[in-house]
C-alpha cells in the first residue's frame, strides 16, 4: 500500500512563540526572538546571543501540568506534540500511532548540572537529574504523555535529525505499519551546547545574518516543532481535511568533512534534487524554499551554490528563518517543517531578516519581507547537518 | 627559538593525537595543512587551544590561522611576535 | 519480504572477530563489567585517520568493515545506525572539561565527537557513501530500528546494499552511574550468571554491523525475516502472536527462541511467561551472559543467532531447553527494562 501522506495538524514552540498563532504574529511583525540567555548561567551570557524561548520550567511544567524535574527537551517536546494533536483532531488510541522524535541534546541540560557534583565525587549528584539524559527518554515522555504506546522512535543525525523523524513517518504509513505518526524534534539550548559551537567559533557575537556576505556565524535557539501524520484511511474515516500532504524527501551524505560542508554543497544539492524527484516535480515548481541557513560562512555559502546548481538564477522564494528563531539544532527540521506548512495554509513567505548584501560568489537575495496573499503550492524545506548528513522535504498543497 | 620549536613540536603532535610521528619527523619549514602533514580546520581550531593553553595567547580570528600555522616556525614566529608585544 | 544477511562483523566481550571457530572458548568476567575484545584497528583504518577516531567509533567501523569484506562489497548504498548513549567518552570529555575550565579554552575535537550519528558518519566519510545514512537512539529499540529501516528501504529498492548495525559502549564514568540504578550484581562468573541465584545483570557493550541485501545469491542464504518493537506493551502475548501474522512462520514453526534474559528477575519472568505459552515445543536458548546487558545487545544476538543458522547447532554455551529440533529459524525475544520489548525473527532460505 502506498498512498498519501496527509499533515493533519502542527504545533511548535520557539523564540517567536509558544505557538502556531504566535509565532505566525512575529513572521508578520518581523519579530526576532534573537537575545541575550537569560535561563541559566554561562560565562558567554553577555557576548553570545541566543534564540530561547522566554518560559523557565517551572513555568512551562505549570502550562502542561507535569512534573518540573523533566527535562526541558522534555517539556518543549510535549508542549508542541499536545497542539498539534490537539489540532489534528485525531484519536490516537483509535488507530496504529506512533511517535518519532528527533533530539541531540536529550536531558543535557539536566545532566551537565548533575555532572558537577558527579566528577568531584562519584557518589554525588542526583539521579533523578540523570535518569532522562538519554535521547530516547525524552520521546519516552512525549509518548507517555500523549498516550502513545507500540511504536516509538528517536532519531539523532545532528541537525537534519526531525526531517528525518518525519519522513521517516511517512515511510511507515506509505508501508502500512502504521496509520497515524506524530513526527518532529525538540532541544533545549544548554552550556554543553554554547561551549561546544563556541569552540568550534562558528557562533555570531551578534545576532545572526544569513546569507548575507557580512555574515560570521550561526546563534544557538532552542524550541519543539511536531506535525500529524495521516493515511488515506484516517483521512477518509475521520472526514479530515488536511491543508496539505507530504510530497517528497531525501536523505543523503555529503562524505566530504566531519563537520564542513563541500565547495559544491553535494549533499545538499543531492537531497534536494531527490526530494524533487520523488516529488515528481520540477524545481521550479517550488514556491518557496525554507534554507537551512544557519549564517555560517560555510553553511551558506554550500547550501547557497547548491541551490544556484539547482536553479541558476531562477530561483524561487527564499529564506533562513533561524535569524528568527536562532539554530534549534535536532529541533530545526521539525519547527521549519511546521513553518513550512504555515506557509501552504496561510499562502505567505517568510522573510531572511538582517539580509544587506548578498555572498558575491552565488549573488543570492532571499526575501525581505513578510509576504501573503500570494500562490504557494509547494515549500521545499532544507536541514543539513553535522557528520555531513542532509536532508529536504517537501509539502505539496492539498 | 629551536627550544620553542622542539617544543611546539612535541605539543602538536599531543594535542592532536599524531601518535604515528615524533618530533624529528616534522620540519621546521615543513607545511603543517593541506600537503605535507596534511592538517585541517579542526586541527586550525585544536591549535587556537593549544596557543591559548600553553602560551596564554588568545587569537580571536580564526581567519589568521592559515597564516599562522603554516609551519612550526611561522607558529614560532607568532609567539615570539605577540609575547614580546 | 525477505532481506539477506551477506555479511557480519562483530566486536563483544567474546571472542567475536577473526576466523575463531564460534563461541570456542568463551570469557568468562568476574565483577559486573565486560569489555569488548578489540582487534588491531590498524587492519580497517589507516593510522592518520585513526588519531581522531575515540574507542566506539573504531569499533563501530571495524565492525563496519568486516561486514562489507565478508559481503564482498566495497560502499554500500545506505549506513543506518544504532546507538543508544552514542559517544560516551567524549561526551564525558567535553563535559568534563567545561566544568573543570570553567567554559574556557575548550578542545573542539571531544565535542565534534560526541554527537550519535559520528559513528555512521565516519564510515560513511572513510566510504565516500553519500547514500541514505541515519542513526536511531530509542534506547532498547536502537538497532532494531535500523533493521526496520533497512528492510523498508530494501522493500522499496531490493537491489541494495545497507549496512545496519547497533554500537554501544562502556565508559568508567557511565558505569559508576549505571551502577547506583542498582540493577547490577556483583558476579563471579559472568557466564553463569543466568544460572546462578540471584537477582541483576552486568554491564554490557559491542558494536556489530550486518551488509543486508534485498537479492538473493546462491544457496544456504540466511534472511531477516521480521523485525518488530513494542513499547510500554499491556499484551504482550497477544503482540508477539500477532507479529507472526506478517511472516511466513506461524509461532508453532519457531525452532529456537534466544531470550534476552538479564539476570533481573521482573523482567526475566515476563520473557518466560511468553515463551511458556507460545513456544512450549521450541528450543530455549541465552545470550546476555556472553554480552552483557546494553541497549544494543539484541545486535550481538542477532550475529548469534545468524551464526547459529550457518552453523545448524546450538552450542551448549547457549542452551536453556534444547528440544532437539533442526535449526531453520529463531527468533530472539529480548527486552530491555520494563517498557521495552522486541523481537527479530531469522531463517535459512
Amino acid at each position: 500500500m502506498k498512498g498519501r501522506v496527509y499533515v493533519a495538524g502542527t504545533g511548535v514552540i520557539s523564540a517567536i512563540g509558544n505557538s502556531i498563532p504566535e509565532t505566525l504574529k512575529s513572521f508578520e511583525n518581523h519579530s526576532s526572538g534573537i537575545g541575550k540567555v537569560s535561563l541559566f548561567d554561562t560565562i558567554h551570557e553577555n557576548t553570545l546571543p541566543v534564540g530561547e524561548v522566554k518560559i523557565p520550567n517551572t513555568q512551562l511544567a505549570d502550562n502542561l501540568s507535569v512534573n518540573s524535574s523533566l527535562s526541558r527537551t522534555a517539556l518543549l517536546g510535549i508542549q508542541a506534540a499536545r497542539e498539534a494533536v490537539a489540532a489534528s483532531r485525531v484519536n490516537v488510541s483509535k488507530w496504529r500511532t506512533g511517535l518519532i522524535s528527533a533530539t541531540t541534546v536529550g536531558g543535557m541540560d539536566k545532566t551537565e548540572n548533575f555532572f558537577v557534583d558527579f566528577l568531584k565525587n562519584p557518589s554525588k549528584g542526583r539521579l533523578r537529574n540523570v535518569v532522562h539524559h538519554e535521547c530516547g527518554s525524552s520521546t519516552e515522555l512525549i509518548a507517555d504523555d500523549l498516550g502513545v504506546n507500540g511504536f516509538i522512535s528517536t532519531i539523532n543525525t545532528a541537525c537534519s535529525s526531525s526531517v528525518n523523524a518525519i519522513a521517516l513517518g511517512a515511510r511507515l504509513i506509505r508501508h502500512n505499519i502504521l496509520d497515524v505518526v506524530i513526527a518532529g524534534g525538540t532541544d533545549a539550548l544548554s552550556k554543553f551546547t554554547m561551549n561546544g559551537f563556541n569552540s568550534l567559533m562558528i557562533l555570531d557575537r551578534n545576532p545572526c545574518r544569513p546569507f548575507d556576505a557580512g555574515r560570521n556565524g550561526l546563534n544557538l535557539g532552542e524550541g519543539a516543532g511536531f506535525v500529524v501524520l495521516v493515511s488515506d484511511t484516517v483521512k477518509e474515516e475521520t472526514r479530515l481535511k488536511p491543508s496539505c500532504f507530504v510530497s517528497g524527501y531525501a536523505n543523503t551524505n555529503d562524505a566530504y568533512h566531519q563537520t564542513a560542508s563541500s565547495p559544491e554543497g553535494r549533499g545538499s544539492f543531492a537531497a534536494m534534487q531527490k526530494a524533487l524527484a520523488m516529488a515528481e516535480l520540477s524545481p521550479e515548481n517550488i514556491d518557496y524554499i525554507n534554507l537551512h541557513g544557519t549564517g555560517t560562512l560555510n553553511n551558506d555559502l554550500s547550501e547557497g551554490t547548491a541551490v544556484k546548481r539547482l536553479y541558476g538564477d531562477n530561483y524561487p522564494r527564499l529564506s533562513s528563518t533561524k535569524a528568527f528563531t536562532g539554530h534549534t539544532l535536532g529541533a530545526s527540521g521539525g519547527i521549519e517543517a511546521v513553518f513550512s506548512i504555515m506557509a501552504l495554509e496561510q499562502q505567505c513567505v517568510f522573510p531572511n531578516l538582517r539580509f544587506e548584501t548578498p555572498i558575491p560568489e552565488i549573488d543570492m537575495k532571499p526575501q525581505l519581507s513578510f509576504e501573503s496573499d500570494i500562490k504557494v503550492n509547494h515549500v521545499m524545506s532544507n536541514s543539513f547537518g553535522f557528520g555531513g548528513n542532509c536532508s529536504s522535504i517537501i509539502f505539496s498543497r492539498m | 627559538m629551536d627550544q620553542l620549536m622542539a617544543d611546539l613540536k612535541r605539543q602538536i603532535i599531543e594535542a592532536l593525537n599524531l601518535k604515528h610521528l615524533k618530533p624529528e619527523d616534522i620540519g621546521d619549514d615543513q607545511p603543517l595543512f593541506v600537503e605535507g602533514l596534511g592538517l585541517d580546520s579542526i586541527d586550525a581550531l585544536e591549535l587556537i587551544v593549544l596557543l591559548q593553553q600553553q602560551y596564554n595567547i588568545k587569537m580571536a580570528n580564526p581567519q589568521d590561522g592559515p597564516q599562522i600555522f603554516r609551519s612550526v616556525k611561522t607558529i614560532a614566529e607568532y609567539i615570539k611576535t605577540t609575547q614580546t608585544a | 519480504m525477505p532481506v539477506y544477511i551477506k555479511g557480519m562483523g562483530n566486536i563483544s566481550p567474546q571472542k567475536t572477530w577473526g576466523n575463531d571457530p564460534l563461541l570456542a572458548s568463551p570469557s568468562d568476567y568476574s565483577g559486573n563489567r565486560l569489555t569488548c575484545i578489540e582487534p588491531d584497528y590498524g587492519q580497517f583504518v589507516d593510522v592518520r585517520q585513526l588519531r581522531r577516531m575515540s574507542r566506539i567509533i573504531k569499533m563501530g567501523v571495524a565492525a563496519g568493515t568486516m561486514a562489507l569484506r565478508e559481503a564482498g562489497i566495497i560502499t554500500p548504498d545506505a549506513i543506518i545506525t544504532g546507538t543508544s548513549f552514542g559517544c560516551l567518552e567524549d561526551t564525558g570529555i567535553f563535559l568534563s572539561k567545561m566544568i573543570e575550565n570553567s567554559e574556557s579554552a575548550l578542545n573542539p575535537t571531544p565535542f565534534i565527537q560526541s554527537t550519535h550519528n559520528t559513528i555512521g558518519s565516519q564510515i560513511a566519510l572513510l566510504l565516500q557513501c553519500q547514500g541514505y545514512n541515519q542513526t536511531y537512539t530509542q534506547r532498547g529499540f536502537s538497532f532494531e530500528h535500523s533493521l526496520i529501516d533497512a528492510i523498508l528501504e530494501l522493500k522499496d529498492n531490493p537491489n541494495q546494499n545497507i549496512l545496519a548495525g547497533g554500537v554501544d559502549e562502556i565508559t568508567t564514568h557511565s558505569h559508576s552511574l549505571q551502577k547506583r540504578f542498582g540493577i547490577f550484581r556483583e558476579n563471579s562468573s559472568s557466564l553463569n550468571l543466568l544460572r546462578q541465584a540471584g537477582d541483576g545483570t552486568i554491564n554490557g557493550e559491542g558494536a556489530v554491523y550486518l551488509a543486508l541485501s534485498g537479492e538473493k545469491s546462491g544457496n544456504n542464504n540466511i534472511c531477516v525475516e521480521a523485525v518488530s518493537t513494542f513499547y510500554n506493551s499491556r499484551k504482550l502475548t497477544a503482540s508477539v502472536k500477532d507479529f507472526f501474522e506478517s511472516t511466513s512462520l506461524g509461532y508453532a514453526d519457531v525452532d529456537l527462541v534466544l531470550m534476552g534474559k538479564t539476570g533481573v528477575g521482573k523482567w526475566d519472568r515476563a520473557l518466560e511467561a511468553v515463551a511458556s505459552v507460545l513456544f512450549p515445543k521450541a528450543s530455549l536458548g541465552v545470550f546476555k551472559h556472553l554480552c552483557g546487558e546494553y541497549p544494543t545487545a539484541s545486535a550481538f544476538a542477532t550475529w548469534l543467532a545468524a551464526r547459529l543458522l550457518r552453523e545448524g547447532r546450538i552450542p551448549e554455551i547457549v542452551v536453556e531447553k534444547n528440544a532437539e529440533r533442526p535449526l531453520r529459524n529463531i527468533l530472539i525475544f529480548n527486552s530491555y527494562f520494563e517498557k521495552y520489548h522486541s523481537l527479530v525473527l531469522l531463517r535459512t532460505c
